[in-house]
């Protein structure tokens, strides 16, 4: 009687724990063989979409060229850093042998001034958009703020916002360009003028999404907690700090991911159209080249454009659950 | 005994697009220290605004209220609010939200440690020491308004404004709540204004049942002295004469001398049908 007893109950603990393996298995096959048939189905249709496309630089490049660019890109970078290294060993060898000669003589160090890479590119653009959109955040969240307080400032302003809100980067750049060059002048800049422009631009563009979330946000908190803080007389400092701020936080947050995402795309295009250092420069160097290589280059360059775009929105996004007090909602 | 809080002759116009709005007309009200005040009335009647206007939050059109020979002009913690749902920051540990008040408050009069005894006092009062730590998300809502209560006692007021406290809770809650209100009221005999839409929990709890009259220019109808001995035993009290006598007046008031007329306002019928029901 017990052994049977003891049976079952064994069957039945197995029986649960497979069930339990079965759904496992059943939620890892949607989190991950999905997205890997979907993108499967993709680059088959890329390859043969691809095949069929014959442009003056010959066929579209598919899968398999692009990772071959891939690979191809990377070697490039590896050698321009043994030139370098070379370049600098060379440097100090020759100051040291004029250091013998002439003791008094002032040693002058010279930067490498080799072809930038893609991954230098890369490192160029990721720079740039966190600069750009550090700026913003920092004008952006602080008005959003106090626009939301006041809805005087908000009806003042948001005219202005919603009219520059769509205008394009391309419209702007020009006279980014034409601003900076005129009043960025120092005969030893710290940072190249061109770094200036893309980083304004970028600014420009990605200020308006993070303003009209954070005053959003702001605007909308409980009048119940308000009234909290009428009763408690906070001053106005506190108030931000212990209620507005927490409060609105997931709208601030909603505005950054938009605003990242803009700030994004908008430096590939400035960069493409001013010459400024970065991926869109890279883009554009390789479309004027015109090489047989030149499309699955610019194929590269695009895959590695969306998944640091992706990737800065996932940031985003693990920034807003590590600062959200709702672990639920974000 | 010489009058604490003196509400006298209010006017309260609101703005509407077709012209002002008159809520309330020539309320007046004298409210002793220590004295436990209930505000009844159908709602729409302007209970609410009467609060809003104590507590400074909003601003009467006309007249004033002085509390302890000064004006109030604007919200203040010595007119400390519980709201009806609750409004404790999601954000901040049932503590921490009592902290907020207690160090706005006590900022320069208490140690570290006066306050930390202070805001553990308070939460214990209200009996949600045991969850002191717990966001506001993680606790039931009785127990939420329990804190509310425990923010509002530790500023130490003046004067206690409760807006419908109990009102969003189930019945069972709520008779826990008005058990735990009278034991703390027995402790610390603060002056309240409570609103409340409950005829037992006004008659249970209140020193003064203040009726007021409908809407729009309502003002004060009754005022009903409740003269029930204390401590009160809701059991011994549903056969207590007295008791029955008091609740059968305001009943009578509600239903009788100020029965709500459905048709004046569409818009408010919905809601003003689901308040009688709750009125009974």
């Amino acid at each position: 009687m017990t052994t049977i007893t003891r049976l079952t109950d064994r069957l039945m603990l197995d029986k649960s724990k497979l069930t339990s393996l079965v759904s496992w298995m059943a939620q890892a096959s949607k989190a991950l063989l999905l997205p890997v048939i979907g993108i499967t189905v993709f680059l088959v249709i890329w390859s043969i979409a691809a095949n069929s496309i014959n442009t003056s630089l010959g066929k579209f490049p598919g899968p398999v060229a692009v990772a071959e660019q891939f690979g191809a890109l990377y070697q490039e970078h590896n050698a321009e850093r043994v030139k370098a290294e070379a370049f600098y060993e060379r440097q100090d060898k020759r100051n040291a042998a004029r250091l013998e000669v002439d003791p008094s003589y002032v040693v002058k160090v010279r930067a490498y001034t080799g072809k930038e890479t893609f991954v230098d590119q890369i490192f160029t653009s990721l720079v740039t958009v966190m600069s750009g959109f550090i700026l913003a955040a920092a004008i952006a969240i602080p008005m959003g703020i106090w626009m939301g307080l006041s809805p005087t400032l908000n009806a003042a302003l948001n005219p202005i916002v919603q009219i520059f809100k769509p205008v394009s980067p391309l419209a702007w750049l020009p006279l980014v360009t034409m601003v900076v060059s005129a009043l960025y002048v120092s005969p030893d800049p710290m940072v190249s003028k061109s770094f200036i422009n893309s980083l304004l631009t970028v600014t420009l563009c990605s200020l308006w999404p993070m303003m009209i979330n954070t005053s959003l946000g702001v605007a909308n908190i409980d009048s119940d907690l308000v009234n909290v803080s009428r009763v408690l007389r906070l001053s106005p400092l506190t108030h931000i700090q212990k209620i507005v701020l927490p409060a609105s936080i997931p709208l601030i947050f909603t505005g950054m991911r938009l605003s990242l995402g803009v700030a994004w795309m908008v430096l590939i295009a400035a960069e493409m159209l001013a010459q400024n250092p970065g991926l869109g420069k890279f883009v554009w160097d390789e479309f004027q080249n015109g090489s047989s290589e030149s499309l699955a280059r610019i194929m590269a360059a695009v895959v590695v454009i969306g998944l640091i775009g992706f990737l800065l929105d996932r940031g985003v996004l693990a920034l807003q659950r590590w600062f959200s007090w709702d672990k639920s909602k974000s | 005994m010489s009058t604490f809080l003196d509400i006298s002759n209010i006017d309260m116009d609101f703005p509407t697009p077709k012209g002002p709005f008159k809520a309330l007309k020539e309320v007046n009200l004298k409210i002793n220290k220590g004295e436990f005040v209930s505000l009844i009335g159908h709602s729409g009647c302007g209970k609410s605004t009467v609060l809003n206007i104590v507590a400074g939050l909003y601003q009467a059109t006309k007249g004033g209220v002085i509390l302890n020979s000064t004006e109030v002009a604007e919200p203040g913690p010595e007119r400390a609010v519980v709201f009806q749902n609750h409004s404790l920051l999601p954000w901040l540990t049932s503590y921490q939200n009592v902290e907020l008040a207690v160090k706005q408050v006590f900022k320069n009069k208490k140690s570290k440690a006066e306050m930390k005894d202070w805001i553990e006092y308070n939460l214990k009062l209200v009996h949600m020491d045991h969850a002191m730590h717990k966001l506001p998300s993680e606790i039931s809502g009785g127990m939420k308004q329990r804190v509310g209560i425990a923010r509002a006692l530790a500023m130490e007021p003046e004067v206690l404004l409760m807006d419908e406290p109990f009102g969003a809770l189930d019945a069972l809650t709520r008779a826990h709540m008005q058990d735990s209100l009278m034991e703390i009221q027995n402790e610390l005999n603060n002056t309240v204004i409570m609103i409340t839409h409950d005829v037992d929990e006004a008659v249970l709890l209140s020193d003064k049942i203040v009726m007021m009259t409908n809407g729009p220019a309502a003002t004060v109808g009754e005022i009903l002295d409740v003269n029930l001995p204390r401590p009160r035993e809701r059991l011994a009290l549903a056969e207590d004469k007295d008791y029955n006598h008091l609740r059968a007046e305001v009943l009578k008031f509600l239903y009788e001398k100020q029965r709500k007329v459905e048709n004046i306002n569409i818009s408010n019928s919905s809601i003003s049908n689901d308040e009688t029901a709750n009125v009974g």
